[in-house]
């Protein structure tokens, strides 16, 4: 243990007492932040670097290794089934986004503090953010089953037999995005109703004495008061959503054909389908670099609508 | 006679928003069942016999209410081991990750030392690196290590996240100062104020982290699918049921069974620690500003 030096001797200058208390502190934030800076060095720093590395060599999972430069970029980017998962990917993130975040701010403005068993709701919707993504992916595959809950409901409702959701091209990432925006945004709802908490009752109380109707308060008053959390909840919803990888792979595993393979997906396959690691690897970083680049936009667009108060 | 007017009105107002607001509550309920609703088929039909899985019109509940379905489950595959190894796997994992951030979080928060505002600009860039980027080296070095297949890789390469060393960081942040002052003119170093000050006075925020991380652990699908190959003896759940489909893909009701199953953890957290769920929002900087 360190010698206690915050109950100075009168013997010793301030200016020494200070200067024994700062080394002792270096030594003990060595100690105190050791684990986790060998542990982010050896799992998080060295693997990205490896990434990159990788990726610049035709790399098989077993047997020998040779340095191909950016062969694999090349060849990503002359691949027809590289271009139409990215592609798919966008679609995704297209669809799924905005979503995402109408539904969750919609319901979480509907949900007001004025709605009883709000608390209720919350929990609600919050349960399948929690839970297994797998257990919410098999859940989902009962529903789109032919002959499933939602086949059997038209039929004898409609007396209209449903295509096969998850087997034709035309349905399959619908189906995806579908049970991507019912999974996941629990979170968005309660990012938005705890900021709709935080805007002044008074404000929107003179707005309705000025005669504002709910919808102009909401547009004029709680939406621009909530633009922080909007953007950062609209940034880690986009940066998710190129990540997207469970869905397709339980759902329809990336078909049919590749309607809806996805970017991780892709890296799956190639890494541990065709055991090509330096592809992989490629493709990895691409989606890196793609998530870094929205990123950037994100936050140089935000001085335009985002407002710090 | 202008005052009783507006009252009037007000009255009539408010009787138009009392029948408003009963019907913003119906249609909510409404949007409530409309979103349980898969869970719930789910749920009816792991009780019910296999023949009547697939039925029109579609039923809640079947003939019968099969409990047993929740016995057969574990009688066709190893679910006991699957979640043996979830419950392993999850919980030295959170240990690990609240030892190791809290530590952390508090030599950010509360020790000087140079460097230390870069060094924490360096923590929160490892969290710009996607999971999705690391599994491929990540896989290498299993290999390298010779982890390949081993709860230590089940474990180990996500624990160090600089997710919750900067929620906790947050937290001790808010720690008075002057607590920590007096603490230290009555000799304390600082392994006591960080066990005997932060650690306790830093419980929502522990409990927060470790609910969260619990979670993700017990969730996490991809990583597991990639690294463990006998799925039958360090499988966890998420794999479990992904090969159960694939093994016992018509058994609709069982599976249901073991989704449902797989929940409960999950729903059991949110529903205990509902409180905490805003204020951990909050602490992440998420919500309001």
């Amino acid at each position: 243990m360190a010698i206690d030096t915050s109950a100075p001797s009168p013997a010793v200058s301030p200016a020494l007492h200070v200067r024994r208390r700062l080394r002792d502190d270096r030594r003990h934030a060595l100690i105190f932040l050791g684990p986790s800076v060998l542990g982010l060095a050896l799992f998080t720093l060295f693997p990205t670097v490896m990434a990159l590395v990788m990726s610049l060599f035709n790399w098989p999972v077993f047997g020998n290794r040779t340095f191909v430069g950016l062969g694999n970029y090349a060849r990503l980017l002359g691949d027809p089934i590289f271009r139409q998962v990215v592609l798919n990917t966008c679609l995704f993130v297209v669809l799924y986004v905005p979503l995402n975040v109408v539904v969750s701010l919609g319901l979480a403005a509907w949900v007001s503090p004025r709605i009883k068993g709000r608390s209720a709701f919350r929990v609600l919707f919050f349960i399948p953010v929690m839970a297994p993504i797998v257990a919410n992916a098999m859940v989902w595959r009962l529903m789109y089953q032919p002959a499933g809950l939602l086949d059997s409901v038209s039929q004898s409702v409609f007396g209209v037999e449903t295509p096969s959701f998850l087997a034709s091209s035309g349905t399959a990432m619908l189906a995806i995005v579908a049970m991507s925006v019912w999974q996941g945004f629990g979170y968005n709802f309660l990012v938005f109703s705890t900021a709709i908490d935080q805007v002044p009752q008074e404000q929107l109380e003179a707005a309705a004495i000025d005669g504002a109707s709910g919808i102009q308060r909401f547009r004029y008053v709680t939406l621009p008061m909530i633009t922080p959390s909007l953007f950062l909840a609209t940034t880690l919803t986009l940066i998710t959503s190129f990540q997207v990888f469970a869905q397709p792979f339980l759902l329809t595993a990336g078909g049919p054909g590749n309607a809806t393979q996805t970017l991780v997906l892709f890296v799956y396959n190639q890494g541990w389908r065709y055991l090509h690691m330096g592809l992989a690897a490629a493709a990895g970083w691409v989606l890196f670099v793609i998530i870094m680049g929205i990123t950037a936009i994100q936050f140089l667009g935000q001085k335009r609508w985002v407002h710090y108060g | 006679m202008a005052e009783a007017v507006t009252l009037g009105r007000a009255a009539g107002r408010r009787r138009g928003a009392g029948l408003r607001s009963v019907i913003s509550h119906l249609l909510l309920v409404a949007v409530a069942l409309l979103f349980a609703a898969p869970v719930l088929y789910a749920l009816g039909t792991s009780l019910k016999p296999p023949d009547e899985v697939f039925t029109r019109p579609p039923t809640l509940i079947g003939s019968e209410l099969r409990f047993e379905n929740y016995i057969d489950a574990f009688r066709y595959a190893p679910f006991g081991r699957y979640f043996f190894n979830s419950f392993l796997v999850a919980i030295v994992g959170t240990a690990v990750v609240v030892a190791v951030s809290s530590l952390a979080a508090f030599a950010f928060a509360r020790l000087r030392f140079r460097g230390r505002e870069l060094l924490f600009v360096l923590f929160l860039g490892t969290l710009m690196v996607p999971q999705e980027v690391l599994i491929v080296p990540m896989y290498w070095l299993m290999q390298t290590l010779g982890w390949v297949d081993s709860y230590q890789a089940l474990i180990l390469p996500f624990a160090f996240t600089a997710f919750g060393t900067f929620l906790l960081r947050q937290f001790f942040l808010t720690v008075p100062a002057e607590l920590v002052d007096s603490a230290r003119v009555d000799g304390a170093g600082p392994f006591n104020i960080f066990f005997r000050i932060m650690l306790p006075l830093g419980r929502p925020a522990v409990a927060v982290l470790a609910m969260f991380t619990f979670v993700a652990y017990w969730g996490s699908f991809l990583w597991p699918l990639i690294v463990i190959d006998t799925i039958d003896v360090k499988g966890t759940v998420p794999l479990g049921l992904n090969s159960f489909v694939a093994q016992q893909g018509t058994q609709w009701n069982l599976l249901m069974a073991a989704a449902m199953l797989a929940m409960v953890p999950s729903v059991l957290l949110v529903v205990l620690l509902q409180k905490n769920l805003v204020r951990g929002l909050l602490t992440t900087g998420f919500g309001g500003r």
